[in-house]
């Protein structure tokens, strides 16, 4: 009993912490993407920046503004952290923890459930432009979703289980055989974490700051580490799904820090095309072919089945 | 195991309450100035109300969103009875059923309901 509360009491401390740390790694990526050094001043090459970041913004003055629905507001960044953080339990690992029964359909209902406080912060912070952030992040969120579990059902009908242990491969070379299945989950993933080039939700050119615009300090801290947390999340999950990374072995470190840097890369690189285009690929082009992989590979694991009884 | 997701719940909720209380407290005060409190509109006063209007592309899209969400949570049964049901009915049902999905997909694109437009 001890040990679980002390497990789930460490389990997010670290990932807290290992978000502080990916904050400060996107923005050294960036910056040496971008011709000049990230912030290297506080600490030993800048390792003490998340730190001096959190505590700036915790002192910050913090605002209320008037006309802004107060429970809805200050509910909301905290509901998002919450979700995004109950993800993490999920994970099944060695050193034990939760065995949460179903764990993809869990995944599923808390990706889902991560829409209602961007539009609960849009709603409630009475600007246009918060409003408009919040709807663009919600629709770009949930079409997404659609492809997301369309191709999770592909991986599921295969084991024939919703468990995460089955589902995770042992070897690298399971990405031969689900190679478009990795890509179009990767790009799901993306857009479902609001990343470029699907940023619209703050697309800094064109609405100052979606969502969070009416957000001062503690609000943006808990909107900010609940992206990064999803970010983290996301790349730990493609990496054993389809990178084959084993339970703690040094694999599944490395593995998913590729992925962060990927998505850091992928931040850096590409550019923000326009929303309808957005919409096109998740409905006209990724759902199509989500769909037909899922055809596909009920027809595998029917073959399967048929060979194997 | 839900005592693992409560633990974690009430942890980060504490965390969070921490985080948010301690802002406050150890925060400058507050001056409140017309400008500071007024919604965000590029340094113009805000013109209109603070929301919206009704706008039916957004709600277009939910609509569609629904429809393939409910199709999602009737696959998910489908996808894990296979050793358990008999092989030839599990086979022609999920196949009727994706096509049936598939065939609203086109059928949606071709009346024009998922192109981005007013």
């Amino acid at each position: 009993m001890f040990m679980i509360v002390l497990k789930s009491i460490l389990l997010m401390m670290f990932i807290l912490i290992s978000v502080a740390f990916v904050t400060l790694l996107e923005r050294k990526i960036l910056g040496y993407m971008q011709k000049r050094k990230g912030p290297n001043k506080l600490g030993f090459k800048g390792i003490l920046q998340p730190f001096s970041d959190a505590v700036k913004l915790l002192v910050k003055e913090s605002l209320l503004l008037n006309l802004v629905n107060l429970m809805i507001y200050l509910l909301s960044p905290v509901v998002i952290l919450l979700i995004s953080l109950f993800l993490w339990v999920t994970y099944p690992s060695f050193l034990g923890g939760l065995e949460v029964s179903l764990p993809i359909i869990f995944i599923l209902c808390c990706l889902s459930a991560g829409v209602y406080p961007i539009l609960g912060s849009g709603w409630s912070s009475n600007s246009k432009y918060s409003m408009l952030g919040s709807l663009r992040a919600v629709a770009q969120t949930i079409s997404y979703e659609v492809s997301l579990a369309i191709l999770l059902l592909s991986l599921v009908v295969v084991n024939s289980s919703f468990s995460l242990k089955k589902l995770f491969s042992d070897s690298m070379l399971i990405i031969l055989i689900l190679f478009p299945i990795a890509i179009l989950w990767l790009i799901s993933a993306l857009a479902e974490t609001n990343r470029t080039p699907f940023d619209f939700a703050e697309g800094e050119s064109e609405l100052v700051s979606g969502f969070n615009t009416e957000y001062s300090a503690s609000g943006f801290v808990l909107f900010f580490l609940a992206e990064y947390s999803s970010i983290l999340f996301m790349s730990l999950f493609f990496s054993v799904l389809f990178l084959g990374s084993v339970d703690l072995f040094l694999n599944l470190s490395f593995l998913t820090s590729m992925l962060v840097i990927l998505f850091i890369w992928v931040r850096g690189t590409l550019p923000r095309l326009r929303y309808d285009k957005l919409m096109e690929l998740a409905w006209k082009i990724m759902l199509p072919l989500s769909l037909m992989y899922l055809l596909l590979f009920t027809g595998v694991s029917l073959m399967i089945y048929i060979f194997s009884v | 195991s839900v005592v693992f997701l409560l633990g974690s719940g009430v942890f980060i909720m504490l965390i969070i309450g921490v985080m948010l209380s301690i802002s406050p407290l150890l925060g400058s005060k507050q001056i409140s100035e017309y400008d500071k409190n007024s919604p965000f509109e590029c340094g113009f006063d805000p013109m209109g109300i603070g929301h919206l209007n009704f706008s039916v592309r957004f709600f277009l899209i939910a609509v569609i969103f629904l429809i393939f969400d409910v199709e999602i949570a009737l696959l998910l049964p489908l996808m894990v009875i296979l050793s358990s049901s008999n092989m030839m009915i599990w086979g022609v049902l999920n196949l009727i059923f994706l096509l049936v999905l598939s065939f609203g997909v086109f059928y949606e694109w071709w009346e024009g309901a998922l192109d981005w437009k007013i």
